[in-house]
């Protein structure tokens, strides 16, 4: 086997998952501004305009076509990639559910941001929790390197999967700061992804008279595609494995299963978190540690499927301290997916870093000292 | 290009056993449709009585490729489906098949969208002139002073003139049709499907429970649709405008009939007054009076 040069160079996140599509070599593209997702779509412009990239570029006139450019792209059998954030995913929210339901394996990249108002352009994560009920797959990358090696897994993920993904990277402090990654060469992608299956999730082709989405005789007909959804859910946590473990053969880089373990071999208490923060998070595990304080950390890769089994684990703790970067009258989604799968480990939710509040290392390591001395109620708002 | 209907192919594009109601304007216009492009389209069809006509899964009385999607999104569907087809090398024609409601309205930043981008569509935009799935409530395509269910008392607002909107946009081709005159939509069809970009056509189809008429009578108050001059039809073919027969005779006013034989067979207008029908009647002058501006 030949040796393949593997190519590291300084990106910011939006670019290392510009520079993942353009790999995947998507039949078409449907491009929509909005800050601080625009980033995206303009490189893949660029790309496309430079003769790099044969994709169709469909510049649309709002993110609910963007969505059903992409919807309709996917169903004719083409590889299809939109990219969007906060205001932009509600906007497209109902193709967002017709997508999923369809069995459409479109790939979005969501940069995400706060939903207003008032308008504020800074990280937070309502918008990509939104896709929680939709059927999507949901995975939230850690870093710059995960942005671009997730990108590209979510096309297999999709295309075997007959699933849309989203692919979510925080506002600014992933989509705009550079990281020097590791390219995967080409030739390896070229192997790593086989080419698209024109018949998923149908074959929709003149002459051929199949009719997808008219009423049904039966609602269970309805209801039973419906709970084929949530099979595939679970199906596709063993499939986000093999993907992971055949892309790690390839490049060197593999990531587990849907959870990150961090330290908790030996923990007492567990941090949870999603994103980019999850770095800082560890970085306050250490320092706790330093101090003798048995502490762990579990970065959710996956939101969708929901990695119930992982997290079941978590009931071997004493204290989860479950940080959310979004906020819903009944609390914070994490912290309420957690506590539903628990029986046993005290939770305790704390939100922070909502509408882009600033909320670092030393954010962490105060606040779990503080969840873990009694300090706080069951929702804890740090603002 | 002459031809004769019965002279066409024979297969059944539209089976018996629809979901359609007796007498339905729409099924004519799709059947004709069928036997223009059946073989070389997909069916794109947002909500509408489109969708409950095909009948119930996992049957289909719609012999042709269909994707139902939401309500607005048809024209950008369509053009993802044209886009995919052309970097996967598939021949035929993305057609969205589409209600005036779904058009008009809440999918018209679509529709307008696709035809800036000149999006390689072909849209049939059968126009039944309101809400007819969820009950006859008004949509913007709905005729001043006719009765809907949420017109109580006629509506007091004009109908918009989309085709005439796309045609000033600059779409390659975009005409009107009337299922009174199926070798006329044939032809339009046949056309559109030569053009490469963005073509509308914009497809007059009576319906007899939505417009309180006698299922008898469809292709009649179709046809006295254009003899009365309400409805008008022309093509606009990449910078050319031109009425097609028989509305060319219909452009002096002395030639039409009588605007209230095309109200009285109506329900929906059965509330008019002389005076308002006389007012309809100037407004129909008005609307030749335009389309005369973009004949010159
Ligand atoms: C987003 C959304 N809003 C409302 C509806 C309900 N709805 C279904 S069909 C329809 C009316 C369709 O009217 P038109 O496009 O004129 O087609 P027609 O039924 O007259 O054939 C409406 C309002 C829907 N399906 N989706
Ligand atoms: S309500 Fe009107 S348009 Fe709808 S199926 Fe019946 S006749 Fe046709
Ligand atoms: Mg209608």
């Amino acid at each position: 086997m030949k040796t393949l040069a593997t190519r590291k160079i300084a990106l910011t996140g939006n670019y290392a998952v510009a520079h993942a599509v353009k790999m995947a070599k998507p039949h078409v593209i449907a491009a929509y501004p909005i800050t601080p997702q625009t980033s995206i779509v303009e490189k893949l412009s660029e790309f496309v305009e430079r003769g790099e990239l044969k994709s169709s570029f469909v510049n649309v006139e709002s993110e609910f076509s963007a969505m059903s450019v992409v919807y309709g792209a996917a169903m004719a059998g083409a590889r299809a990639f939109t990219a969007t954030s906060s205001h932009g995913l509600l906007y497209m929210y109902e193709v967002v559910w017709w997508t999923a339901l369809s069995r459409a394996p479109v790939v979005m990249a969501v940069v995400t941001r706060t939903i207003g108002p008032p308008w504020n352009i800074h990280v937070e994560h309502n918008d990509i929790l939104t896709l929680r009920d939709t059927g999507w797959l949901v995975a939230m990358a850690g870093d710059v390197q995960e942005a671009f090696d997730l990108t590209l897994q979510a096309f297999k993920i999709a295309e075997f999967a007959v699933l849309p993904m989203a692919v979510g990277l925080d506002g600014f402090i992933l989509s705009h700061s550079t990281e020097p990654i590791e390219l995967t060469p080409q030739e390896v992608v070229d192997e790593f992804l086989p080419p698209r299956r024109f018949d998923v999730p149908v074959a929709f082709r003149p002459g051929v008279p199949v009719t997808f989405g008219n009423l049904p005789s039966d609602n269970r007909i309805h209801a039973r595609h419906k709970a084929a959804l949530y099979n595939a859910h679970q199906d596709a946590k063993e499939l986000i494995r093999r993907v992971d473990e055949e892309y790690g053969k390839l490049t060197g880089r593999s990531y587990g299963g849907l959870v990150e373990w961090y330290k908790c071999e030996d923990a007492k208490y567990v941090v949870v978190c999603t994103g980019a923060w999850c770095s800082d998070g560890k970085a306050a595990v250490d320092r706790l540690r330093a101090r003798g304080m048995p502490v762990g950390l579990a970065r959710l890769r996956f939101l969708r499927p929901f990695p119930a089994e992982w997290l079941r684990r978590l009931d071997l703790y004493d204290v989860v301290i479950v940080y959310d970067r979004d906020i819903t009258p009944a609390g914070g989604v994490l912290g309420l997916e957690v506590k539903s799968v628990l029986s046993r480990a005290k939770v305790i939710n704390i939100i922070a870093g909502i509408a882009g509040v600033d909320f670092d290392v030393s954010g962490f390591y105060e606040t779990v000292q503080n969840a873990i001395g009694g300090k706080y109620g069951e929702v804890e708002f740090v603002i | 290009m002459t031809f004769r209907l019965d002279q066409l192919p024979k297969k059944k594009y539209v089976l018996p056993g629809n979901a359609a109601c007796a007498g339905c304007g729409m099924m004519i216009g799709l059947r004709v449709l069928g036997m223009a492009l059946g073989e070389e389209v997909v069916l794109i069809v947002p909500a509408s009585c489109s969708s409950v006509v095909q009948g119930l899964a996992p049957k289909s009385s719609i012999a042709m490729p269909v994707l139902n999607v939401p309500f607005a999104s048809a024209a950008a569907v369509a053009t993802g489906i044209s886009e995919a087809f052309k970097a996967l090398g598939v021949r035929g024609h993305a057609v969205v098949w589409a209600g005036d409601g779904s058009t008009v309205d809440i999918g018209f930043a679509a529709v307008s969208g696709a035809a800036e981008r000149n999006s390689d569509v072909i849209y049939v935009m059968y126009d039944n002139e309101a809400y007819m799935n969820t009950g006859i409530q008004r949509s913007g395509s709905t005729p001043k002073y006719a009765w809907t269910s949420t017109t109580p008392v006629g509506k007091r607002e004009q109908k918009k003139d989309v085709a005439l909107m796309l045609a000033v946009q600059g779409a390659p081709y975009v005409a009107t049709a009337n299922i009174a005159y199926p070798q006329d939509f044939y032809r339009k069809l046949k056309r559109a499907a030569e053009i490469p970009g963005f073509k509308f056509i914009h497809l007059y189809a009576p319906c007899p429970p939505g417009w309180r008429f006698d299922p008898a009578k469809t292709v009649e108050v179709a046809r006295l649709a254009v003899e009365t001059g309400v409805w008008i039809l022309w093509e606009y073919d990449r910078g050319a405008f031109r009425l097609n027969p028989p509305s060319t005779i219909y452009r002096d006013r002395a030639k039409r009939r009588p605007l209230a034989d095309y109200i009285k067979i109506q329900g929906r207008f059965a509330h008019l007054s002389d005076e308002e029908v006389r007012f309809i009647e100037e407004e129909v002058e008005a609307k030749w009076q335009r389309i005369a501006k973009f004949l010159e």
